[in-house]
């Protein structure tokens, strides 16, 4: 190979490596739905773990404060989720989601898993401050709707 | 000529004589039990530790109906689908005119009442272990249970696979009798062990398999593909999981992980039985995978 078809070879190369720099870190970015529903799980956690450390005993149980965390988990199951859950945003059309495509699909129990997350949210919400026990009772039927959505539309990791 | 063909005839006849008798189904018999009795309500611990109801169970079956073992369930692997039969107490569908003799073949040989090999999906490789006190009283829990007359579906398992026999030259090559991790161990993990290795059978899902489907014994607990073919499942080895073992025997109980992310999968089921078991027990479970060696090192 002559010099000057080495040196546009090596420019050419060098500027398609160039040209494909913005592209990749568009492609590792979040998609902003899965980002927002992520956070959303995030806080439902944090939440969650409030009230679990009490049920765990290794926190004090606290009235005020196992009321504020119920009362936050019953605000998050009252959001809309329609943003959250754009269609192509599965594990198998995207990146960084474990989110499986049966979500989408015919016969999906999301909807009414996550309406059984709100009812024990409320129900949770009514109680948590009445005493431990009958916050940790009322725990379980949160953890359980939580549990039912990732047994069957979460891949594992 | 002629003789070389003896030869080889009565070489082949050997060996086939062999193979049929190193694959012959070994029955538990009667007189070998005959000093057992078993107690349901003991039974009914290591029902929970052995994990019965997640396979034999419905799928998704919650509370009660945990106890109705119709079966049905499906299991893909790389050799077909299997599929849980019923183990229920009903007498012609279930297991309810077995003999405890007959149970513990099943268990511990993996041999049916009619001489039939099991298919390890069914992990009498691990009730081997187990001491048969234990599996007496299993026995007698189960007897409690309610019956369903749903019949067994056949498993779905393509030819060399649906060959019976030939799992016990998979038998002489895999079964073991010994515990994987065998340093010493204190009293709490050595029951840790037990309740590991020889009931809840963790290593079936946590530990990665070799060509012919056996469990890598030198490579314990340390993560495996999840045999739905969606993900991993982690390792449970100290250099993997971090967790404390508090937090291990709470997610064993409660579900939620230390950062309150709720357990899914075939995990799920697996806790619902554990919760039923004495928490020293799921702390005992903890202690024992905090002895596991680390991951890259054989135990």
């Amino acid at each position: 190979m002559s010099l000057p078809r080495t040196l546009i070879t090596a420019a050419l190369m060098g500027g398609i490596a160039l040209s494909s720099l913005p592209l990749t870190a568009t492609a590792q970015e979040q998609n902003p739905a899965v980002t927002a529903r992520q956070g959303q799980f995030q806080i439902m956690a944090l939440n969650i773990g409030v009230l679990g450390q009490m049920a765990r005993g290794n926190t004090d149980y606290d009235a005020e404060t196992a009321q504020a965390a119920a009362n936050n988990l019953l605000t998050m199951s009252q959001i809309d989720q329609r943003f959250h859950w754009v269609p192509g945003t599965d594990n198998e059309s995207i990146e960084g989601t474990r989110a499986l495509p049966a979500i989408w699909e015919e016969g999906s129990q999301v909807i009414a898993i996550w309406g059984r997350f709100g009812e024990g949210a409320a129900a949770l919400a009514e109680v948590a401050g009445d005493g431990l026990d009958p916050m940790r009772a009322s725990l379980g039927p949160v953890g359980a709707a939580c549990g039912d959505c990732h047994d069957d539309y979460r891949a594992e990791e | 000529m002629r003789r070389l063909v003896r030869a080889i005839i009565l070489l082949a006849t050997i060996g086939a004589s062999a193979g049929w008798v190193l694959t012959r189904p070994v029955h538990i018999t009667d007189d070998e039990v005959a000093a057992l009795t078993g107690d349901a309500a003991a039974g009914e611990a290591v029902f929970w530790a052995g994990g019965c109801a997640s396979c034999h169970a419905a799928e998704d079956a919650s509370g009660e109906a945990r106890l109705i073992l119709g079966g049905g369930q499906a299991f893909p692997s790389d050799f077909g689908t299997f599929r849980a039969p019923n183990i229920s107490p009903d007498p012609t569908q279930g297991i309810g005119d077995w003999s405890l003799a007959q149970f513990l073949t099943a268990m511990q040989n993996g041999i049916s009442p009619e001489g039939q090999h099991y298919y390890p999906a069914f992990p009498y490789t691990a009730y081997r272990l187990a001491d048969r006190q234990d599996l007496a009283d299993l026995f007698a829990f189960m007897q409690t249970l309610p019956a369903s007359d749903q019949a067994s579906l056949p498993h779905d398992v393509g030819f060399p696979f649906s060959i019976r026999r030939a799992v016990g030259l998979w038998n002489v090559l895999y079964l073991r009798d010994e515990f994987v991790v065998t340093s010493d161990l204190t009293e709490e993990e050595a029951r840790g062990r037990y309740l590991s290795e020889a009931l809840a059978h963790c290593g079936e899902c946590h530990t990665p398999r070799g060509a012919l489907g056996a469990v890598d014994r030198s490579r314990w607990l340390q993560g495996a593909p999840a045999l739905t073919g969606r993900g991993t499942i982690p390792a449970l080895t100290p250099d993997e999981l971090d967790w404390s073992a508090d937090e291990i025997a709470a997610y064993l109980n409660d579900g939620f992980t230390p950062t309150f992310d709720a357990a899914g999968g075939h995990m799920r089921s697996v806790i619902a039985n554990l919760a039923n078991l004495d928490e020293a027990d799921r702390a005992a479970i903890a202690a024992y995978l905090g002895r596991l060696p680390p991951s890259d090192t054989a135990p």
